[in-house]
């Protein structure tokens, strides 16, 4: 048997040619090609996740900066002021005028459509009252046609998003499918229709059952506190530290134990910094609870090693030439260093700091702990000193609260809160990019 | 005095000074400053070094030691009755310090008198409606012992600020004057200012160090808390975790097990998303791409490392959750009840890690040198070939320690996991279950109502602590392997 397993001489001799490949080398090669596609596949994975998230951003935030308006135009006459006035219940009184106002338009516009008060209260809420104070207020404008723009429900806000369909629609005291009848009708009209949803961005946070109102301007406002905080602590502590560690530093026990504990605390997950938060600065310290001030220092801690990491690096950059150029027409140690090399190294510094800064803006965890979630961000910081002490909220602990609260009409605010915060951030961004483009050297 | 003010009298003795020294030195050398050993600016730098830092050391010092001291002198005086009754030492000094401050707003409104909130007691007068009226609301009456605490500890309080207030000014003032008085030519200006500014460099750099003390400080003693009211063993080796929510109860189980095994479940499946998409995106950019396509796509997928995790919660929350739960949840085939799960997170945080791996990976394998690149092709390798058998090798001990740093990154990661996997603590294989892990645990536990000194509370503690160690234990550890395995080529 082991002759049939040698090779027999009579064997005509395998042809060999450059130009036709044998067997092993097919096989090599597919093992290439294959190779090369797990590269591009995986990049192809890569970047298709980021664009699904982006998509997935912009289809579910987009929604909130639009806001479903009822606008009508009617005239308020003397008259009929006066009779509202003197009735008992003087904004349901309003409320009917308003009705009628509507009525005609939709007659007039040719469309039937059978709705009573009830049906206009579930789509703009109660708009007696507001037309009642804005007549109050303005009253030589009794007897010319005021135009008034009136919020409608969330829940009608959804159906004109598509976020509810008459499929998904349960008849319940706040929206009967019934009514979709009549937004259909009045959006034919042109009386229903979309704005711009301006409250979204300059307004504050609202109870649990009002989505449609929720705005995010306190809490960009808390925001750019802790974002205070964190530049005018982090950026001269970490400047410090870079030029000790970097220049002055000798090689011994301390500064050892220094560089070690930065590049650990770069690592330390930052919920652990929001531990340390709640119990050195508000439980021992006595600090406010949910104030951008403690917030902001917590964000300084954490933002620390980046801002020396970079900052350590565009003074390593600087060439040794300028250093002993400087001390050799007299400058001391000293003086070569703040006159000659950090200058050099400032657009560095810079793009390191504003890197840090928008890392330091989206982060959410640490926040969660020293109670910017629990609290509802109603009103604006009266002064400057109580923008850093009153208790605010942050943009991401603003997101997260909505995130977190049981009507679905918060989810699209906070898509739409996140479309803000991705503003921020490209933004700054941006501007580091611009700035290491702009004053870049190498030497 | 208020502090402002005393901030503001130390910035004008320092300003002061800096002129006077300045010029003092000028005279002494005859107004020509070329006679001077330091440039003039240095002499009155000194003066103002030497006025400000000694006063703000001392001042900053006794801001820290007066709340001890006075606290101290205070309990010393307050029955022992009292402390034993009233379950605690800090809900009596609680008590004493919200006293304390309604008397000083009612002082600030002037509802009283400095002298009657001095001398007011509990036999004339009913200080819970005099205090509510001024808009300081207390839970109980005032207890006679309390208010002489609280009057005790105003009285402490408003001499210690006085005597803080002359001792700082005094330092203050000698410190310029010293300095003023060596302000002449021959005196080494800069040396000084120079050795002043390098010890506030010292200083900056050493925040580092405290920063590491004070996140020591603050988890050790509240776990040293936690594991006198809760036995160690049974909060490490328990397979339960069942808070109770009524608070006092000792019904809770808080066994970390099941929150370890979530946590690691969960970045498991993290790092078998992130780990060979990252490091095939990183061989490809790095050995196959040309400059264009590494230009666009490196920065591209580097986007995704920019992107707050607050991003990615709510993307797993209301996006990937509910994709997952459509495709293969209750009414297609049966696997996942709801969309938070352990898949939900993990493909997630996956997506996060991708670009920490990748660019990590790609600055390890560009280390490796190019002689060994060729020295391979020169045998007649392809390229897949050179990268398998001697790119990758080389690169090993990196690529390691790269998978362990996203690894920590993972565990330690909160907003993904507290708002994609769900809140049940279970020990289960099923990756399609809602599982918890012990970031989302300490979040839990320290938002809610609780009072800090129950266990439930506590607990939060001791899961940081769990959660330090670990990270730090993974950092070290992928720290070490780099180092010890690395190749040396130059």
């Amino acid at each position: 048997m082991t002759d049939a397993s040698m090779t027999p001489a009579t064997a005509p001799k395998k042809k060999s040619s450059l130009l036709v490949q044998d067997a092993r080398t097919r096989q090599r090669n597919a093992a290439e090609t294959r190779f090369r596609m797990f590269g591009m596949a995986a990049i192809g994975v890569g970047l298709l996740f980021l664009v699904f998230l982006f998509t997935s951003i912009l289809r579910s935030g987009l929604p909130a900066f639009t806001q479903t308006v009822v606008e009508i135009e009617f005239t308020m006459t003397q008259e009929q002021f006066d009779t509202a006035e003197s009735k008992m219940l003087k904004t349901g009184e309003y409320q009917k005028i308003f009705v009628n106002a509507l009525t005609e338009q939709l007659d007039a516009s040719g469309l039937d459509v059978a709705f009573d008060g009830k049906a206009i209260e579930r789509i703009v809420g109660k708009p007696g009252g507001t037309i009642r104070s804005f007549f109050l207020e303005n009253p030589d404008r009794i007897g010319t046609p005021v135009s008034f723009e009136l919020a409608a429900s969330s829940r009608v806000d959804g159906y004109m998003n598509g976020r509810i369909t008459r499929d998904t629609l349960v008849d319940s005291r706040f929206l009967m499918a019934a009514d979709l009848d009549l937004v259909d009708a009045l959006e034919d009209a042109g009386i229903v229709k979309g704005a711009f949803n301006w409250n979204f961005i300059t307004g504050t946070d609202s109870g649990v059952d009002n989505p449609g109102g929720a705005g995010l301007g306190a809490s960009v406002i808390g925001s750019f506190f802790m974002m205070l905080v964190v530049l005018f602590l982090s950026l001269p502590i970490g400047v410090a530290a870079s030029i000790y560690l970097e220049e002055f530093a000798p090689k011994n026990r301390w500064t050892d134990l220094i560089e070690v504990n930065i590049s650990n605390l770069a690592a330390v997950p930052s919920i652990v910094f929001g531990i340390l938060g709640l119990a050195v600065f508000i439980q021992f310290a006595g600090f406010p609870q949910s104030a951008p001030l403690v917030g902001g220092l917590v964000l300084t801690l954490m933002t620390l090693p980046t801002i020396i990491i970079s900052t350590r690096a565009s003074l390593a950059a600087v060439p040794p030439s300028i250093r002993d150029a400087a001390l050799g027409v007299g400058a001391s140690k000293m003086q070569s260093v703040f006159h000659h090399v950090l200058p050099l190294a400032m657009p560095g510094i810079l793009t390191g700091t504003i890197i840090g800064l928008a890392q330091a803006l989206g982060e959410t965890a640490p926040l969660l702990l020293i109670g910017m979630v629990g609290f509802v961000a109603r009103e604006y910081p009266e002064t400057f000193l109580g923008g850093l002490t009153d208790a605010n909220s942050a943009m991401p602990a603003q997101i997260y609260t909505w995130a977190s609260r049981a009507d679905p009409g918060f989810y699209e605010k906070a898509w739409g809160g996140i479309i803000i915060l991705l503003l921020f951030l490209i933004t700054m961004n941006a501007i580091a990019v611009l700035l290491r483009r702009r004053f870049e050297r190498r030497w | 005095m208020p502090f402002t003010w005393l901030v503001l009298i130390l910035i004008t003795i320092a300003t002061v000074g800096f002129i006077t020294g300045r010029n003092r030195a000028l005279r002494s050398a005859g107004g020509d400053s070329r006679d001077l050993h330091s440039l003039p600016v240095y002499y009155g730098s000194n003066v103002a070094m030497w006025a400000i830092v000694p006063a703000a050391i001392v001042l900053i010092i006794w801001m820290l030691a007066q709340p001890f001291f006075v606290n101290s002198r205070v309990l010393g005086t307050l029955p022992d009755t009292m402390v034993s009754e009233g379950s605690s030492i800090g809900l009596v000094m609680s008590d004493v310090r919200r006293v304390a401050d309604g008397l000083d707003t009612a002082v600030e409104q002037a509802a009283m008198t400095r002298e009657e909130a001095a001398s007011i007691s509990t036999e004339t007068s009913d200080v819970r409606e005099l205090l509510g009226e001024v808009g300081v609301a207390l839970g109980s009456n005032v207890s006679p012992e309390v208010l002489q605490g609280a009057q005790l500890y105003r009285a402490l309080n408003a001499t210690s600020s006085t005597i803080m207030t002359v001792v700082v000014l005094l330092i203050a003032l000698g410190g310029a004057a010293y300095s003023y008085s060596r302000s002449n030519a021959q005196f080494r200006a800069r040396n000084t200012v120079e050795r002043g500014i390098l010890a506030l460099l010292i200083a900056a750099a050493s925040v580092a160090i405290l920063t590491t003390i004070g996140i020591l400080f603050a988890l050790l003693f509240n776990t040293i808390e936690f594991f006198k009211l809760y036995p160690a063993a049974d909060f490490f080796f328990g397979t339960n975790w069942a808070p109770s929510f009524s608070g006092r109860g000792g019904a809770s189980d808080l066994g970390v097990l099941p929150l370890l095994w979530g946590t690691f479940y969960i970045s498991f499946i993290a790092l078998l998303v992130a780990v060979p998409i990252g490091l095939f995106s990183a061989i490809y950019l790095s050995e196959y791409a040309g400059p264009k396509v590494r230009g666009i796509a490196k920065p591209l997928i580097e986007i995704l490392a920019g992107i707050p995790t607050i991003v990615y919660g709510l993307f797993a929350l209301l996006t990937v959750g509910p994709l997952l739960a459509s495709m293969i949840g209750k009414d297609t085939l049966g696997w996942m009840q709801g969309g938070t799960a352990v898949m939900t997170a993990g493909l997630v945080m996956g997506i996060m890690l991708i670009p920490f791996v990748s660019s990590l990976s790609d600055d390890i394998i560009n280390a490796v040198p190019q002689a060994m690149r060729d020295g391979s092709y020169g045998l007649g390798a392809t390229k897949s070939e050179t990268i398998r058998q001697v790119i990758l090798p080389a690169a090993l001990p990196g690529i390691v320690g790269a998978i362990l740093l996203a690894a920590s990154r993972a565990i330690g990661e909160t907003m993904i996991v507290v708002l994609g996997a769900g809140a049940a603590a279970r020990l289960s294989l099923n990756p399609f279950e809602a599982m918890t892990t012990i970031t989302a645990k300490i979040v839990s536990q320290l938002t809610g109502d609780a009072d800090f000194a129950s266990p439930e509370a506590l607990v939060a503690f001791a899961l940081g602590m769990t959660l330090f160690v670990l990270t730090l234990g993974l950092n070290v550890f992928a720290l070490y392997i780099v180092r010890k395995y690395r190749e040396q080529y130059d």
